[in-house]
């Protein structure tokens, strides 16, 4: 009890207990610990290993299409995609992940066929995201400034010269699918 | 016992004119404990410009890259081009009308199930040399050819 009292007698007043620069001195060092630390965790929540420790079936899917295997050796990983870049919103989708997490310890898609059962609106999820932020994740890669309509090919060059230009269109609205097997796509617009 | 004869005599004179086949392949032509390259892989051809038919039925060419297009029971990627409805804003050939036929000549409102396998008929071209010479002569040709005689 007197222990307690006393470890809480230094948390109330530690300027009294230790030096003005020590106190500064540590809180900036463990300010650098916790924070490099939980960076670091949420590094790993958006490698390779970390996705596919569930997700295998995907990432086999992803193998053969041209954001895992091309000529230049550049690849997309599934966070490239699927999570924000920027700090903030990324912490949000984070947050989100969370209720994804649950659905996880409770099984919700824990066999494959409840997981064809239910690929529609987990794509429709996925494509409403980037419909909605004008295919941000697309672009952090692919930007449409730095295109070269001559070394496309004449229909690409076509179709993203007037509908890409004009901003009626967004990458997502064509491209759907375009690292993934797609799901019936029975009244999908363009389909 | 003389049948015997006379059927190894005829099997020694033919195996004389033996004809070894050329194998096709480079890699076959080689000697066993050889290593030689396989021969590149040619480039999917991606002109967007039509090719000749060689004859009126031939199923047109794809000239366009079709790297991972999914035709399956959920869907066909090349149909969002190429179906009916889809055709003014791709600006695509239409799928020809033969499609919608079914085997007994009915037509029906969407493509017949056994034409849905596009690649089964239309290809995509490589930028490669022929293998083995193609002595195929076009109809016009021929029609030339046996003009002039």
């Amino acid at each position: 009890m007197r222990f307690i009292k006393k470890v809480f007698g230094i948390l109330k007043a530690p300027s009294v207990h230790f030096g003005f620069g020590l106190l500064v001195f540590s809180g900036f060092v463990t300010g650098i610990i916790f924070w490099g630390g939980f960076n670091t965790a949420m590094e790993f929540t958006n490698s390779e290993p970390f996705c596919t420790s569930c997700h295998e079936n995907l990432y086999q899917e992803l193998q053969t299409t041209i954001h895992f295997t091309n000529r230049s050796g550049v690849r997309a990983i599934c966070s490239s995609c699927h999570v924000p870049h920027d700090w903030t919103d990324k912490m949000a989708r984070k947050m989100q992940a969370s209720k994804e997490v649950w659905a996880w310890m409770v099984g919700t898609i824990n066999t494959e066929e409840k997981f064809q059962a239910r690929r529609r609106t987990l794509a429709e999820h996925e494509w409403h995201r980037l419909k909605a932020n004008d295919s941000l994740e697309c672009r952090n890669c692919h930007n449409f400034e730095y295109m070269d309509f001559t070394v496309q090919s004449k229909r690409a060059s076509d179709s993203h010269s007037t509908h890409l230009a004009s901003g009626e269109k967004t990458c997502i609205d064509c491209h759907k699918g375009i690292a993934h097997q797609l799901p019936d796509m029975e009244g999908v617009p363009g389909w | 016992m003389k049948n015997c004869k006379r059927l190894l005599f005829v099997l020694f004179i033919l195996s004389a004119f033996q004809v070894t086949a050329e194998p096709i392949n480079p890699i076959l032509k080689s000697e066993i404990n050889e290593e030689v390259a396989a021969p590149p892989i040619g480039k999917t051809l991606n002109t967007d410009l039509k090719q000749k038919r060689n004859y009126p039925m031939q199923p047109p060419l794809i000239p366009h890259q079709t790297r991972d297009y999914q035709v399956n029971i959920k869907v066909n990627k090349c149909m969002s081009c190429h179906s009916r409805s889809r055709t003014e804003e791709s600006q695509a050939p239409m799928v020809s009308v033969t499609h919608f036929m079914d085997r007994d000549g009915n037509f029906l409102a969407e493509i017949s199930p056994r034409r849905y396998f596009c690649e089964q008929c239309h290809v995509t071209q490589s930028d490669v040399k022929p293998v083995v010479e193609n002595t195929f002569v076009d109809i016009d040709s021929m029609l030339k050819k046996t003009g002039k005689e």
